[in-house]
């Protein structure tokens, strides 16, 4: 399916007395990274949460409307990967990547073996019958790569999902991330603006309460960029400042 | 093996102690026999405890596998719908309330003598544990299993029977020790109150002669048989549930 534009106009979100954001407008761009960066508690991940529907109505207040283009439902659309792997302690590497399939009781021969390969391609070919406790966590948040590729939906959330792993295993997987998800509508929610300026098409930071968001920062260059460019660097200075400063203000 | 050597130690040396005290206190076989003189007892007498250990350990078996399921059949009542958290859950609680021991008289009334009233006596014992274990465990999914199966829009049934389910099996296990370790007691409750037949019955029988020896061949039949329950099932469990890794 091709992947849409989504478009949030007018969203606010608020919990019990506290309004985390409103009257925001954001948009993300069809078939591109874009990266949330923001000081922790910010609402980063209560937006991305609002957009994956895991926000419980009970305790919030939400009013947002949400637009894609083409027009598509997007709960149904939307594969997630959180911070935390999430892996079934008693299901197999591969029974794990497959677990959307399973859930949907569609798997079948054709998913199992484009799980394979791509369990093979992000090396955990001689991993697949494992169980997730004999895994580390950098091979452990490739598998919830995997299963978040199967899923084939055009659009990804992904809420930190690098942020609990070693420097060296996250800039992999950020490679991996911006290899296999470039056909897709991707949101990255990450407190690391290397990472941002690394893997993203387009930035922007949220900072304030209730929350707002900068203007984007546009990077030059393909993604996933390198980390030794001095332009990146100095980049990644301006925003370190930029997120110190949103933290004193909040 | 050291496990089975540490028991041995444990249990050589808790009859050392006993043999002791009998020796001490020269203490008559009527009031507290030795355990020389219990095995003895117990090896003369082994047709007689073998053919009053069968009806015990049916209704113990019985008891534990109807306990169980019935047990986990609520916590599954539970889990999936509301009214029955509301309504179910304070008749587990008083179920556990009400002394097994006060109301098995009664179910002898009500079932009669023979294997029912043990088998539901244990039934009764077992299924809060069961229950409440279980229902625990399925309550306490990760919050980030059921976010990521939200948003891969699974059903209801799929989330209960591929998530829910086997992520409370650690907690099911511990249940179902527990009930492996007091179905026994179940069914010797059931015996003493009303019964022909049985390892109970056979205590109280020996406890009315005064044959405090064979009262003891039989309390330690029935400790051999709990042990022997116990250790099974665990065996069972850890098998099933691999992934339950040890911690200490």
């Amino acid at each position: 399916m091709q992947a849409p534009t989504i478009q949030l106009t007018n969203g606010a979100l608020h919990f019990a007395n506290e309004t985390i954001f409103e009257n925001l407008h954001f948009t993300l761009p069809a078939a591109s990274f874009t990266c949330l960066l923001g000081p922790s508690g910010v609402g980063k991940s209560s937006l991305l949460r609002l957009l994956a529907n895991l926000i419980d109505e009970k305790n919030a207040y939400i009013s947002a409307d949400i637009s894609t283009e083409p027009q598509i439902n997007l709960q149904e659309n939307i594969a997630y990967m959180a911070q935390s792997d999430a892996l079934m302690p008693w299901l197999t590497v591969l029974q794990n990547a497959m677990l959307g399939a399973r859930l949907a009781h569609k798997a079948n021969k054709q998913q199992r073996s484009a799980a394979i390969d791509l369990l093979k391609k992000v090396g955990l070919e001689n991993h697949l019958e494992k169980y997730p406790d004999e895994l580390s966590g950098g091979m452990r948040q490739r598998v919830a790569l995997v299963r978040t590729l199967l899923q084939d939906k055009p659009v990804v959330l992904m809420d930190e999902s690098f942020s609990a792993l070693d420097a060296i295993t996250r800039l992999e997987l950020q490679n991996l991330a911006a290899e296999l998800l470039a056909d897709k509508t991707v949101l990255l929610v990450t407190h690391d603006p290397l990472e941002a300026l690394r893997i993203g098409d387009q930035i922007y930071v949220l900072s304030g309460q209730p929350a707002k968001l900068s203007e984007p920062i546009v990077p030059a260059g393909a993604i996933p960029r390198s980390t030794t460019d001095a332009a990146l660097l100095r980049m990644q200075g301006e925003l370190l400042q930029q997120l110190k400063n949103a933290k004193t203000i909040a | 093996m050291k496990f089975l050597l540490r028991l041995f130690i444990i249990g050589f040396s808790l009859l050392l102690l006993w043999q002791g005290i009998v020796w001490l206190f020269k203490l008559p076989p009527y009031i507290l026999p030795s355990p020389i003189l219990v095995f003895k007892t117990w090896y003369l007498q082994s047709g007689l405890i073998w053919q009053q250990t069968k009806p015990t350990l049916l209704e113990t078996l019985l008891g534990l596998v109807f306990g169980s399921l019935s047990g986990m059949c609520a916590a599954l009542l539970l889990i999936s719908f509301k009214p029955a958290r509301l309504w179910l859950l304070p008749v587990l609680v008083i179920s556990q309330a009400i002394p097994t021991f006060a109301i098995a008289p009664l179910l002898v009334v009500w079932f009669g003598y023979g294997l029912a009233s043990k088998v539901i006596t244990a039934m009764i014992m077992i299924f809060f544990p069961v229950s409440t274990a279980f229902y625990d465990g399925l309550r306490r999914t990760k919050p980030e299993w059921l976010a990521l199966a939200k948003t891969m829009n699974a059903s209801r049934f799929a989330v209960l029977t591929q998530i829910r389910i086997p992520a409370a099996l650690p907690n099911l296990a511990s249940g179902l020790r527990m009930a492996a370790a007091i179905a026994p007691i179940g069914a010797i409750i059931g015996e003493w109150v009303g019964s022909s037949q049985g390892l109970g019955f056979l205590m109280l029988n020996a406890n009315g002669r005064m044959e405090i020896n064979l009262m003891f061949a039989a309390l330690f039949t029935i400790t051999a048989l709990t042990l022997i329950l116990y250790y099974s099932v665990d065996w069972l469990l850890k098998r099933a549930i691999p992934w339950q890794k040890e911690q200490n």
